[in-house]
């Protein structure tokens, strides 16, 4: 057994992380909010990188890897809070046209909600009649369908791992804010109130990366859906842990982690509701 | 992305190797034959019977080559790779083998320590009757006033010749009615800073002066024990390491408890979940949607807790088999974990929860000491905070 990351799946995720933060820093991020759309030169360039393609067989013109390299890179997307239908487009790698390169934007019906429907050059499932939310999170527009479409289990994870990447993410920043802030005349991280906040964070991350990885590896339903929930808590709740122990700081339109609690739960509308998870998993102990 | 194609290595692998598998055959083969041939369980309250049972399924388990697994072979134990000892407490819990019971701190805590900072001589005196099951082991560190604050600890021992002169008390003594030896931490420097005036001895359990009173726990039995210590001799060559060095001897082995000493039971506690949705399935509890989405959600938090046992293991190999502090990421999870099952089943039985004939009564009752029991959750937040994340320590 060797369930760690090789070099070269540390080597892949330092090089995302690389190219994310040249290409869609703090600054950025900052810069999309102020005037939402989709940059269509970094989608080009994220398809130059191999992002959508990776899963693509080299033969195809893709990078020939597998789900478990996949899901670091998009645990990495998560962790910037990447704006556009990635998880569509990557699907769409071998079926559409220009998907793989980036050239192509794809979206897809995903339940009863579709994100990206106006900007995409391919919509993917049954979105006619689709309405138009005002969408809670200013970084994903978001249409209603009339029907509710299925939903496919690796969409499921990788959606899994952009929440394991806030929850990562949103611990880190939690932990910077509290070593750095200031009251009662030390740094408020020494306070355990808000110390075992992070601990917390830490430890539904931690235990949410193990199963996303696992189920990385295995692809087996079972394994999904429980990464699918444990992210899904893990992202929701350390989003929320992590707007406390920034106090009003938090509140505010201005820090980073209202992004990272809207689009958690985005996400989490994705991949049919949590009970649906909940019942396989229920169905699997009798099974 | 793209260019690091041409250096790829050998992927994740959640499988076993031949070897791996090998193991795991050969031991599925030796418990389907031995275990039938074991004598019946004694009864929780019979301390005798547990304590040679006990001793026995652990010196089935030397004869057949199987004891001390993970330790190290120099120590007698049979230097197995993390992997292979994860394979040895899942594949005992599944057939439903003897669990460690009286030989826990001898296996798991007290050896190990002698193993790593002991001399040639305590190692030979010993650890082979920890392996071979002849004697028990019992753990001599909390005390009345220093439970999490274990450094205040205030158990005085007095240099007299050649032998130590311990005076005080200890508390919460897991198996101390049935013990031969004590893993001691004493005070031998009142001075000196908190760490740095403790000792480690090894007290034999029936040395004059030594008062064992049992405490009876909230479930009933008399699982653990006061220990007084009236001018108690301790030979100077029982002693582990330096004098005054005991807090590094100790500390150097006690992230043991916490790396792999939980392993059987989250296979347990997936084997109870199990039983749990077969019982709600014949009591009518499995048609409420919230039940059975509970247990769903119990379900993924098992599988998470293996893979991320799976996880550890795999980093201790890789880290020359040292447990990290992930033991304490694991331990908080868990102890949360299996408070939850058994509340689960409480839902499941209804007004049968009340009723201590059912097994999962006990086992409820006993899921509140988890997170007590080898440091609090409070103390493992703290663990988690200022040794992971870098965050200040209080005042
Ligand atoms: C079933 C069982 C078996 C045991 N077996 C043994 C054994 O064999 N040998 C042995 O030596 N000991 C044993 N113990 C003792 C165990 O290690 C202690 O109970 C534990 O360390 C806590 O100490 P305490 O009971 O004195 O509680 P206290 O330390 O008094 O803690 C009381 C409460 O205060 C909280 N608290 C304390 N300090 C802090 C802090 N700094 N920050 C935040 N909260 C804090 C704790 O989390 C807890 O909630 C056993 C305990 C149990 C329950």
């Amino acid at each position: 057994m060797r369930f760690r990351l090789t070099e070269d799946q540390r080597a892949l995720r330092e090089g995302v992380r690389q190219l994310l933060a040249r290409r869609f820093g703090r600054e950025a991020l900052r810069a999309a909010v102020a005037a939402p759309g989709l940059d269509r030169a970094l989608w080009r360039e994220l398809g130059a990188a191999g992002f959508f393609a990776l899963r693509l067989p080299e033969a195809d013109g893709g990078v020939g890897l597998g789900l478990p390299e996949t899901v670091l890179a998009f645990e990495e997307a998560g962790r910037v809070l990447l704006p556009g239908p990635l998880v569509a487009t990557h699907l769409a790698a071998a079926s559409v046209p220009g998907a793989a390169t980036g050239e192509t934007v794809v979206a897809a019906a995903d339940g009863r909600l579709v994100e990206w429907l106006t900007e995409a050059d391919v919509v993917r499932g049954e979105v006619a009649g689709a309405v138009p939310l005002r969408s809670v999170d200013p970084l994903t527009p978001l249409h209603r369908t009339a029907a509710a479409g299925p939903t496919d289990p690796v969409a499921v994870l990788l959606t899994a791992a952009e929440q394991l990447g806030t929850a990562t993410r949103v611990c880190e920043l939690a932990v910077q804010h509290a070593r750095t802030r200031e009251q009662f005349g030390q740094p408020i991280g020494a306070f355990q109130a808000v110390k075992h906040l992070c601990a917390e964070m830490l430890v539904r991350a931690e235990t949410a990366r193990a199963a996303v990885y696992a189920a990385a590896v295995t692809a087996q339903p079972a394994d999904i859906a429980t990464a699918r929930l444990l992210a899904d808590e893990a992202a929701q709740l350390g989003t929320r842990d992590c707007l406390q122990v920034h106090g009003g700081m938090g509140f505010t339109w201005e820090s980073e982690v209202h992004l990272h609690l809207k689009r958690s739960w985005v996400r989490a509308q994705r991949g049919g509701a949590n009970t649906e998870s909940e019942e396989l998993l229920a169905a699997d102990l009798v099974g | 992305m793209r260019r690091q194609i041409a250096v790829w290595g050998p992927p994740v692998d959640l499988a076993q190797s031949p070897e791996e598998e090998e193991f795991r055959a050969r031991l599925r083969e030796w418990l389907a034959k031995v275990l039938p041939t074991l004598p019946p369980r004694p009864s929780p309250d019979d301390w005798p019977g547990r304590r040679a049972y006990d001793l026995g399924w652990q010196r089935t388990l030397y004869d057949a080559g199987y004891a001390g697994l993970h330790w190290p072979v120099d120590a007698g134990g049979q230097g197995a790779t993390p992997t292979q000892h994860l394979i040895f407490l899942e594949e005992t819990e599944r057939a439903g083998a003897p669990y460690v019971g009286a030989n826990f701190v001898g296996l798991l805590h007290a050896g190990p320590t002698i193993a790593a900072e002991g001399t040639p001589e305590q190692r030979a005196r010993w650890l082979p009757p920890v392996l071979r099951g002849e004697e028990v082991w019992c753990q001599g560190f909390s005390e009345p006033d220093a439970g999490s604050d274990l450094a205040s600890l205030r158990t005085r021992a007095c240099r007299d010749g050649d032998d130590y002169v311990v005076t005080g008390s200890k508390i919460w003594t897991s198996h101390a009615e049935v013990a031969d030896w004590c893993e001691l931490l004493v005070r031998t420097d009142q001075r000196a800073p908190r760490h740095r005036g403790i000792t480690w001895l090894a007290l034999p359990m029936d040395a004059p002066g030594v008062t064992v009173r049992p405490l009876r726990t909230l479930a009933g039995s008399a699982e653990f024990a006061e220990v007084f210590l009236d001018e108690v001799r301790v030979p100077a060559t029982h002693r582990v390491g330096e004098e005054n060095d005991g807090w590094r001897v100790t500390m150097v082995t006690l992230s043991f408890e916490r790396g792999t000493a939980f392993v059987g039971e989250v296979v347990a506690c997936r084997r109870v979940l199990g039983e749990l949705a077969r019982t709600a399935r014949e009591n009518g509890r499995w048609d409420d949607p919230a039940l059975r989405r509970r247990l769903g959600r119990l379900n993924a938090e098992f599988r998470a807790l293996w893979r991320l046992t799976q996880w550890n293991v795999s980093e201790a190999e890789a880290g020359g088999g040292v447990p990290g502090v992930g033991g304490s990421v694991f331990k908080l999870r868990y102890s949360q974990a299996r408070q939850r099952l058994y509340d689960a089943a409480a839902d499941v039985l209804g007004p049968d929860c009340l009723d201590l004939d059912r097994p999962w009564t006990l086992d409820r009752l006993s899921s509140l000491s988890y997170t007590i029991a080898a440091g609090t959750s409070q103390i493992q937040r703290n663990i988690v905070a200022e040794r992971i994340l870098g965050l200040p320590k209080g005042r």
